[in-house]
């Protein structure tokens, strides 16, 4: 070994004269469910997108007018502006590889806060709000610290989380409802989200708009900015992450104070959806579910790092589209259920095969 | 000459494992420094320490004269020290291109960037193929493809890439060429010696024996936790390293000094 000779010395300049050219290969005849499949890789959201069509079409054959109206169909979208709101907070904490139990009861106790702002301490109701989203911050704050400095697991801090802010609301609100026609005579512009737009048959709320405006912004954010290519890096891998350069607490506190502070946006457009301020609505208790069914539905990967924030979005209006459906069509409100969960596994299960790279 | 980069007495521990035992270390400007030990000789940890990604317990760190403590590998990298570490630190979701410019995105100009924030991908994919191709990694074929998909030589070399793009003041290679192939790994070797003459110092650790003698200026010998000696490679084989090293034969007096 220690004198080395030509023979062994000079394979390696054999490769002098390697190709230069990018491989390229022939497309291999993949047929329909090879393409499909190539399409589902690249945009996730598709698959959520489909059921949804699907669904709508579905109800709308066998229901007729009465589903496939605009009133309808936008009536479906006011009934999913609070779950959605969650659901886009939801998937933000998911996509860190993280869950957040406590997203429902925080934008009830937002609601509250700004309910009782106004009405206990004669606040303006405009600074009650702006108080109530400041709070919502403080609180998504602490889980972030939580969760990145103490290194606690996300879902052990949010369960703790969850059960303090419930009890908190109670204890300040002591569960006493604010009726919707005194705020709608003393504090009008705490159901400002509840004002509606009309275009023919159709009724858009402020909060509906609120919702997409939402999911649209955080879709740029997490798609075209560096911070989103953060949120994604730390779901995926944190210690790569931390050494390939990305500030890791950072990002995990700006996620987990931005979804408080959307928490408080929830609770503001539950004010104007429900028209009264409740600390006993029964978000508070499964908002939670419902928002992490929503991103399920909507193929985001539990483990963090993967899915697309449109995904959250379509998932929880194809549950918004089977209770209004269901119920219009008669059927016990259980059948609902059942089907939410068959489809929270059909999601999963097909989001396991989107995986396979090679199919 | 002054080290660019020096250590005096670092200590790490792990509980009851001790890593390094009060290791020095010096880079020269413009030179190529190989480190070579045993597996377990608490090389990457010694790496760590000065990359920023390990804190040491006790020690000192200067780079260009001055006392410096890196508190995290961003600072490292702030400071101009690159490094490419054994696990490689890629986000396996993302794209080619997302990885290349992880922690430095490049925005676009004007009002989308300034304002929007809006990520220039265009300009981000043109600069990761450029740099793809001066390596002569041709096998990828989608420069937006998700990390996940390379084989582990691809990796690496995406790694290499990107240490060798950015790095302004040091370049660490911990077991740059281990999983490359043959067209790969002389590519390497070749990108070290090009890096060099940009008179930028690399410190590379390897196992490969023919190419830590091929490209090293001196090589820094590791052995339980400790800089055991510097040798150069011209004054002696490869199987007195080996000796060395392995504890097998005692290091000159004179290479201790060094």
């Amino acid at each position: 070994m220690s004198t080395p000779t030509t023979h062994t010395e000079n394979f390696e300049a054999a490769a002098a004269g390697a190709s230069t050219d990018v491989a390229a290969f022939e497309e291999r005849h993949k047929g329909l469910v090879g393409r499909f499949h190539e399409v589902l890789h690249s945009t996730p959201a598709i698959v959520p997108l489909i059921v949804l069509v699907a669904a709508t079409l579905i109800f709308g054959l066998v229901l007729g007018h009465k589903f496939f109206s605009p009133f309808a169909l936008t009536l479906i979208l006011q009934q999913v502006q609070i779950v959605g709101v969650l659901a886009a907070a939801q998937t933000l904490i998911i996509l860190t590889a993280g869950i957040d139990l406590s997203v429902g009861a925080l934008a009830v106790l937002c609601s509250v806060i700004m309910g009782q702002f106004t009405f206990r301490y004669g606040l303006p109701p405009h600074l009650a709000v702006v108080c109530g989203l400041a709070i919502g911050t403080a609180i998504g704050g602490i889980n972030g610290w939580l969760v990145s400095r103490v290194k606690l697991p996300p879902f052990i801090v949010t369960l703790g989380m969850w059960q303090i802010v419930l009890a908190a609301n109670y204890l300040y609100s002591a569960n006493e409802t604010i009726r919707s026609q005194d705020i709608e005579q003393q504090a009008p512009f705490l159901q400002y989200l509840g004002n509606t737009v009309k275009f023919g048959g159709a009724t858009l709320t402020f909060g509906v708009l609120l919702m997409l405006i939402l999911v649209l912004v955080l879709a740029y954010a997490l798609r075209s900015t560096a911070w989103g290519r953060h949120v994604y890096a730390v779901g995926d891998d944190p210690e790569a992450a931390e050494l390939a350069g990305v500030n890791v607490h950072n990002t995990l506190m700006s996620v987990y104070m931005l979804v408080g502070f959307i928490c408080g946006l929830a609770g503001w457009v539950m004010i104007g959806r429900y028209g009264s301020v409740s600390p006993s609505a029964t978000t508070g208790v499964i908002g939670n579910i419902q928002s992490i069914t929503a991103v399920v539905i909507g193929g985001i990967s539990l483990f963090g790092g993967r899915g697309s924030i449109l995904g959250a979005f379509f998932g929880a209006l194809i549950v918004g589209v089977f209770e209004l459906g269901l119920r219009m069509a008669g059927a016990n409100p259980q059948w609902t259920f059942l089907l939410i969960g068959a489809l929270i596994i059909g999601a999963v299960a097909v989001d396991q095969w989107i995986r396979k790279v090679s199919a | 000459m002054e080290p660019i980069l020096k250590a005096r007495g670092l200590v790490k521990r792990f509980g009851r494992v001790t890593a390094l035992n009060r290791c020095d270390f010096d880079l020269y400007p413009g030179e190529i420094l190989a480190v070579i030990g045993d597996n377990g000789a608490g090389k990457s940890v010694m790496i760590k320490s000065l990359s920023g990604a390990v804190q040491p317990d006790e020690g000192e760190v200067w780079l260009d004269g001055k006392p410096t403590r890196f508190a995290s590998p961003i600072e490292a990298r702030g400071a101009g020290i690159e490094t490419v570490y054994q696990t490689l630190a890629m986000s396996p979701a993302l794209s080619i291109a997302d990885n290349m410019f992880m922690g430095r995105e490049i925005r676009q100009p004007g009002v989308m960037g300034k304002w929007l924030r809006r990520l220039d991908k265009q300009a981000m994919e043109k600069f990761s193929r450029e740099k793809l191709s001066e390596l002569g990694l041709m096998t990828i074929q989608n420069i937006n493809q998700a990390v996940e998909t390379l084989s582990g030589g691809q990796r690496q070399g995406i790694a290499v890439a990107r240490a060798a793009a950015f790095g302004s003041k040091v370049i660490i290679l911990d077991e740059p060429t281990a999983a490359l192939g043959v067209k790969e790994g002389r590519r390497v070797l070749e990108l070290i010696l090009d890096v060099r003459s940009r008179g930028i110092p690399i410190i590379l650790i390897s196992h490969n024996m023919p190419h830590v003698f091929e490209v090293a200026d001196r090589i820094h010998v590791h052995r339980l936790g400790q800089r055991l000696c510097v040798i150069n490679p011209k004054d002696y084989t490869m199987s007195d390293a080996v000796a060395f090293m392995t504890g097998a034969k005692e290091p000159p007096e004179a290479a201790i000094a060094a």
